[in-house]
């Protein structure tokens, strides 16, 4: 326990508003939480940070009573609220006991107005004959409460917005302050958690959020305030708390760090973990087979906005960032699955965008990171799903007949094709006519690998290969990866979440931050240097 | 306690035999065989049943074989089949209208039909296309706007053949076009086999064999592949390099002219051409016999139209017969409604597996 | 809808915006501006048609606002609470309780009927999310099996019918045609009222005025809050706690219930049932009616009914007799109205499902937009 702890808990003379005693959280054996103590008081902002995947949105889901986490098989440790220990069935419990929560996506009705979506099942009514009869659902609503109830909540976050406005006419901006007005109007609430509000909002707006979390704060509700953006942690809360792999590695009061430390606390790995890459070659000098300019992508959650990048022949080049920056979006943009625009040359060779045969034409493979929407047939045999890419664009695993009108699918060639990956690739299933869906999500992704493999590509985008599956699949995934690039000489651009998979297996490591390019440096850097990077330009 | 067990353990036998089959089906087969079972008792003749039954099947074969396409393309079930039979009709008609007779006019009216049916399925699939996730209410309702479209065309087209026309006016086409003298039963004659009362018309079932073969075949190129994966998962297929919108069109485009076929091949046995308002009601039986098949809404074989079409027409025929017989009370067509109806509504509220 | 793909609403021209929306019953007002000429009726015959007609269908077509509220699309399950109307019609002519108290006692027994209907209905489109409009096609068409069932086997076998004049020669079911002559017009002569040779039916009229003022007061209801979050967003409704299967159920359940008082108020100004046809094409002529009133899958109001009613029966009037003057087919203008009907129906679809699409390729537009901004800069 650091000093700064000890000194906190003298200073509390009564019990804490929130307190998470050893709250323990896997997921399915996979342990994602491990002994989280978190305490929390009255009027407090605490600014919660780290990379995705560190455990901060399963930690919330847990203090809000989310059913996934019960349908998962629940939580270890306990929350306390006000020295009682809670068990929540529910959101809904979460909520009559005080907590409320802004999620990362908005939960309004889009043809109701602020009003109408700030007291959304929470309207006032007004009892009636009818309503006698038939239950209070034939209650009218009283309109005028619900005007007044909500100019409270909105004066009291201190934002102003048109409170008659309908949702759907409303800047993104408006619709979050909706939200937390939402929170605010419920009467028990004592603490909000806000994950990633400003996200969306323009500077300004931001400013009158965090101008609205003190002025919160002030009436004594409790925050709990996520963001990438470090500055406006240090600017709002009290104290900050970082989290990585599943545990907090680090709080400190929010005057007595700064940004560095943070990012530093955030990415930084224990020597023994951080077995940098392994052997770093450098392509400087090889030829650039690959030019991207001024590409935008609209791929919803992950926009690209004017990247610019050069791939080297021969290279794996690795795309990190965090989730929403779009660095998922290039390779789908490129790959023609989301609207795009820019300038693509691949050897010399202009490649039209939004158009996905022109890619496989030209020698491009995709293993995309959606396996089950977009990377497998799983209604279908594995055989199909290996062999179709590569049967309708070169022709392969067909038989032609009457001089090539007929082109009759040789099933012959499909399932050696099939049964070639599957050993290779040590694929677990019964037979190569298995149904995609019946396999094991690490599985699946060989399967995906293989259906790249099988065209034969020039260059080959994976998107985070190793997303959802166990640790003993993630390095047969990435040893695959490599050998494939080593034996075939195809160029490979890996884009993941995972820093540490990047620096194992890539030779130049790109960072998006804020859907743009924030830089490209050698695999071989350090943590702190790319994690600086990724938290360069959010947005 | 003893005769529990007993059920129990049955109970697992049946249920996997469930599971593979489908409740429905198994219910509806079964039903189909009690008739059948029946029929001797109730003074019904056997072999004239099973001839009706495979005489119907003959009929109606090629209109159920017309849903497979659009099934796999996912396109969902084609209530838009009149439209289909609209373009065998122009071909049905143009062809008595031309004065061609015999087999010859059977294989001009599929001639003339097939670049209606060709441009018909092109405009129908394009708006399919524009319209993905709402096809098949849509597809309903272009199917009946269709069917009353011609109704005034039939009336308006100048149509002069005297076996054709109202005989007072002189113009307009009448509702029933007797085929005697032009196709009536061209296909069905075709080495037909007649023992006693048992009827077989070789001729038909083969050329219902040669259209699902063709399917079949379709389904196994590189091409059916592609359309297969395009119903399966659409966003793998576009992934793939699959130009979705074309395979849909494509798929579109052969179930409106296997429905221009399967109506034509449904008069030649029938013996008439039926005009005006009676296309309407011919997607629904075509649609429920797929689905009592085995068919779900985005998956179906050649096994799913035969099976299907054999139940379907099986109970249509059979329980007039055996009802009558049995308590004096015709509910055929009732059982018919709620039946097929039923199986429709049993697949549409049936989470569509996998698939998105 | 993300956070992080969210753009500004681009405003369109408001004229614009007005003459899409419209264009249905603009088209319609031009088709009826070309017939009536041709047609030569008389005014007065043309006004006391459509008074008429307003008197015996709009309570039906109100029946289908609610599940239009509530996101369920246009309820072509209504036709489940027609045949309820007419089993009670039915079992009040045997009983021969006629007039007023006959139409108040077939309402009493078809109430429970559309109840039991509508939840079965509800039920099954909870079961098909997405597909409502289609399944609830199909159960009209599944139910309307079970009627025949019911009519034409149970009733005088099973449910007693005395009377031999509704009953079929044979012993059981139910005649073709039920007279309901006692009851004909019973309700729209209640209050007599005849203005400039326009007969008046005051009674319905003050009947559906009073349902048009319960839908207007509905919608202030919790209940109608409801229907109105469930059906714009079913998720963001049940994170707020809204029972959404409940309240989807309800408005169906709602739906049938007026629609079988609906059928009964049609009835008695018809002044005999068509025991196996009337409720098969009331459900198409209804949402025909409604959409040519300028409503929508997504969106319809008391207006749209009355514009509907109007336009559309002024259709059906003209047209068959328009169709005689041009062609000297009556059959023509007969197949034209029909042909109208379904063509609408089938333009509402088409337009409510491609408008769903387009917001999508607005947002992309707008990042290109974003883009050429950037590079100028």
């Amino acid at each position: 326990m650091t000093a700064f702890r000890k000194v906190w808990y003298m200073n509390m003379e009564n019990t804490p508003l929130l307190e998470m005693r050893n709250i323990k959280k896997d997921f399915f054996g996979n342990q994602v939480l491990s002994d989280i103590n978190l305490t929390l008081r009255e009027g407090e902002v605490i600014g919660l940070v780290g990379e995705n995947g560190a455990g901060k949105s399963t930690l919330m889901r847990i203090l809000f009573g989310a059913n996934m986490i019960r349908e998962t098989g629940g939580y270890g440790g306990e929350i306390l609220l006000n020295g009682e220990v809670q068990k929540f069935e529910s959101p809904f419990d979460a909520i009559e006991a005080g907590i409320g929560m802004v999620h990362q996506e908005f939960s309004l009705i889009p043809g109701f107005t602020t009003t109408e979506n700030i007291l959304l099942n929470r309207e006032p009514k007004k009892k009636n004959l009818i309503s006698e009869i038939f239950g209070e659902r034939m209650n009218t609503l009283n309109r005028g409460e619900m005007e007044k109830k909500a100019a409270d909540a909105i004066e009291m976050m201190g934002v102003n917005i048109d409170p008659k406005m309908v949702i759907s006419d409303m800047p993104v901006g408006h619709k979050q302050f909706t939200e937390i007005a939402r929170e605010l109007s419920k009467e028990q609430l004592k603490l909000l958690i806000l994950d990633e509000p400003t996200a969306v909002l323009t500077e300004k707006e931001a400013e009158a959020l965090l101008d609205a979390i003190r002025g919160m704060a002030k009436r004594g509700i409790a925050i709990i305030f996520i963001t990438h953006r470090l500055q406006e942690i240090l600017s709002v809360c009290d104290r900050v708390v970082v989290m990585r792999d599943g545990y907090i590695v680090n709080e400190s009061p929010a005057k007595e760090t700064n940004v560095g430390q943070i990012t530093k606390w955030m990415v930084g790995r224990d020597v023994k973990n951080s077995g940098a890459a392994l052997e770093t070659r450098n392509h400087e000098n090889a030829r650039t087979i690959l030019s991207i300019e001024k590409l935008w992508v609209d791929m919803p959650g992950e926009t690209v906005r004017n990247v610019n990048l050069e791939v080297k022949e021969g290279e794996i080049l690795g795309i990190g960032g965090l989730a929403g920056q779009g660095k998922l979006g290039i390779p789908n943009g490129i790959m023609g699955l989301y609207p795009s625009g820019g300038k693509i040359t691949f050897d010399g060779k202009d490649i039209p965008l939004n158009a996905p045969k022109k890619c496989l034409d030209s020698s491009f493979a995709f293993v995309s990171e959606d396996r089950r929407g977009v990377g497998l047939l799983l209604d279908e045999t594995l055989e199909w799903n290996i062999a179709f890419p590569a049967m309708q664009i070169q022709n392969k695993f067909l038989k032609n007949y009457l001089g090539g009108l007929i082109k009759w699918r040789d099933e012959k060639a499909i399932k050696v094709v099939t049964d070639q990956y599957i050993k290779e690739l040590a694929i677990k299933c019964t037979s190569s006519k298995q149904k995609a869906k019946e396999l094991s999500g690490g599985n699946q992704q060989k399967v995906c690998l293989a259906k790249a493999f099988a065209l034969e590509p020039r260059l080959l985008f994976v998107s985070e290969p190793t997303r959802g599956i166990d640790v003993g699949a993630k390095a047969l995934v990435l040893d695959a990866l490599k050998k494939f690039n080593r034996e075939n000489g195809v160029t490979v651009v890996i884009v993941s979440s995972e820093l540490e998979e990047l620096r194992q297996s890539c030779d130049r490591i790109a960072i998006v931050s804020g859907g743009k390019i924030a830089g490209i440096l050698p695999a071989s850097s350090s943590v702190e240097e790319l994690g600086a990077l990724m938290l360069s330009q959010v947005i | 306690m003893n005769e529990k067990a007993i059920n129990k353990k049955e109970k697992s036998w049946f249920g996997k035999l469930v599971e593979s089959y489908g409740l429905p089906r198994l219910i509806i087969t079964a039903f189909l065989l009690l008739l059948l079972i029946l029929a001797p008792f109730v003074g019904a003749d056997l072999p004239t049943q099973v001839s009706n039954i495979i005489a119907r099947f003959s009929w109606n074969g090629i209109l159920v074989l017309a849903m497979v396409p659009m099934v796999h393309s996912g396109c969902g079930l084609n209530f838009g089949l009149p439209l289909g039979i609209i373009s065998g009709l122009l071909g049905a008609t143009m062809s008595i209208e031309f004065g061609f007779t015999g087999p010859l006019s059977f294989v001009m009216a599929i001639l003339i039909a097939t670049p209606f049916a060709l441009v018909l399925g092109t405009v129908y699939g394009w708006l399919l296309n524009k319209i993905k996730g709402g096809e098949m209410m849509i597809a309903t309702y272009v199917g009946f706007s269709s069917v009353s479209l011609m109704c005034m065309m039939w009336l308006i087209l100048p149509y002069k053949s005297p076996n054709m026309v109202w005989g007072l006016s002189g113009k307009g086409l009448r509702t029933t076009i007797s085929l005697e003298g032009y196709y009536n039963e061209v296909l069905a004659n075709f080495l037909r086999i007649r023992i006693g009362n048992l009827d077989i018309p070789v001729g038909t079932l083969l050329f219902f064999t040669v259209l699902a073969l063709g399917i079949w075949a379709f389904l196994h190129t590189k091409t059916g592949t592609a359309m297969t994966a395009v119903g399966s998962n659409p966003t793998f297929a576009r992934a793939a390099g699959i130009n979705v919108d074309k395979m849909r069109l494509l798929s579109v485009v052969m179930s409106t002219w296997l429905a221009a076929v399967g109506i034509l091949v449904y008069e030649q046995g029938f013996g008439f051409v039926q005009l005006y308002m009676a296309p309407f009601y011919m997607a629904l039986p075509a649609v429920s016999a797929i689905l009592i098949g085995g068919a779900t809404v985005n998956k179906a074989t050649i096994m799913n139209v035969i099976i299907g079409t054999i139940l379907f027409q099986g109970i249509v025929t059979m329980t007039p017969t055996v009802m009558n017989n049995m308590i004096h009370m015709d509910m055929s067509e009732v059982i018919r409604i709620i039946v097929s109806n039923g199986m429709i509504l049993y697949a549409l509220t049936r989470k569509t597996e996998g698939a998105k | 809808m993300s956070k992080k793909t969210g753009t500004k609403t681009i405003q369109k021209g408001k004229v614009g915006a007005f003459l899409q929306r419209s264009s249905v019953p603009i088209l319609f007002i031009l088709i009826c501006a070309v017939c009536i000429p041709m047609a030569g009726l008389s005014p007065s015959y043309l006004i006391n048609e459509i008074v008429t007609r307003m008197g015996r269908n709009a309570f039906l077509i109100l029946s289908l606002l609610i599940p239009i509220m509530a996101g369920m699309g246009l309820n072509f399950g209504m036709t489940l609470g027609a045949m309820a109307g007419e089993i009670g019609l039915i079992l009040v002519s045997d009983w021969q309780i006629v007039g007023i108290p006959g139409m108040v006692l077939a309402m009493i027994i078809s109430v429970p009927i559309s109840i039991l209907l509508g939840l079965f209905c509800g039920k099954i489109l909870n079961m098909a999310k997405g597909r409502e409009m289609i399944t609830s096609y199909i159960i009209s068409y599944f139910i309307n099996g079970v009627y025949q069932l019911v009519v034409l086997y149970l009733m005088g076998s099973i449910i007693p019918i005395k009377h031999s004049s509704i009953k079929l020669p044979r012993g059981y079911g139910i005649r073709n045609t039920v007279s309901l002559l006692e009851m004909r017009q019973k309700l729209d002569n209640l209050i007599p009222l005849t203005i400039g040779g326009v007969k008046i039916p005051v009674m319905t009229f003050i009947i559906i005025g009073i349902l048009c003022l319960v839908i207007i007061w509905f919608r202030r209801t919790k209940l109608g809050q409801d229907m109105r979050a469930v059906g714009q967003d079913m998720e963001v409704a049940r994170d707020a706690g809204i029972n959404v299967e409940r309240t989807r159920i309800l408005s169906i359940i709602i739906s049938t219930v007026l629609a079988g008082i609906g059928m009964i108020i049609y009835l008695q100004n018809m002044g005999n049932i068509a025991t196996y046809s009337s409720h098969s094409q009331i459900g198409m002529f209804c949402i025909a009616a409604l959409l040519v009133g300028g409503a929508s899958v997504d969106k319809a109001s008391i207006g749209n009914v009355f514009l509907g009613v109007i336009l559309f029966h002024l259709m059906f009037i003209v047209a068959p007799r328009a169709g005689a003057a041009i062609t000297g087919d009556s059959m023509i203008g007969e197949y034209f109205r029909v042909f109208v009907s379904y063509a609408v129906i089938t333009v509402a679809l088409v337009m409510y499902e491609t408008n769903k699409r387009k917001a999508k390729s607005m947002e992309s537009e707008q990042l290109k937009q974003e883009q050429l901004e950037e590079e100028n800069k």
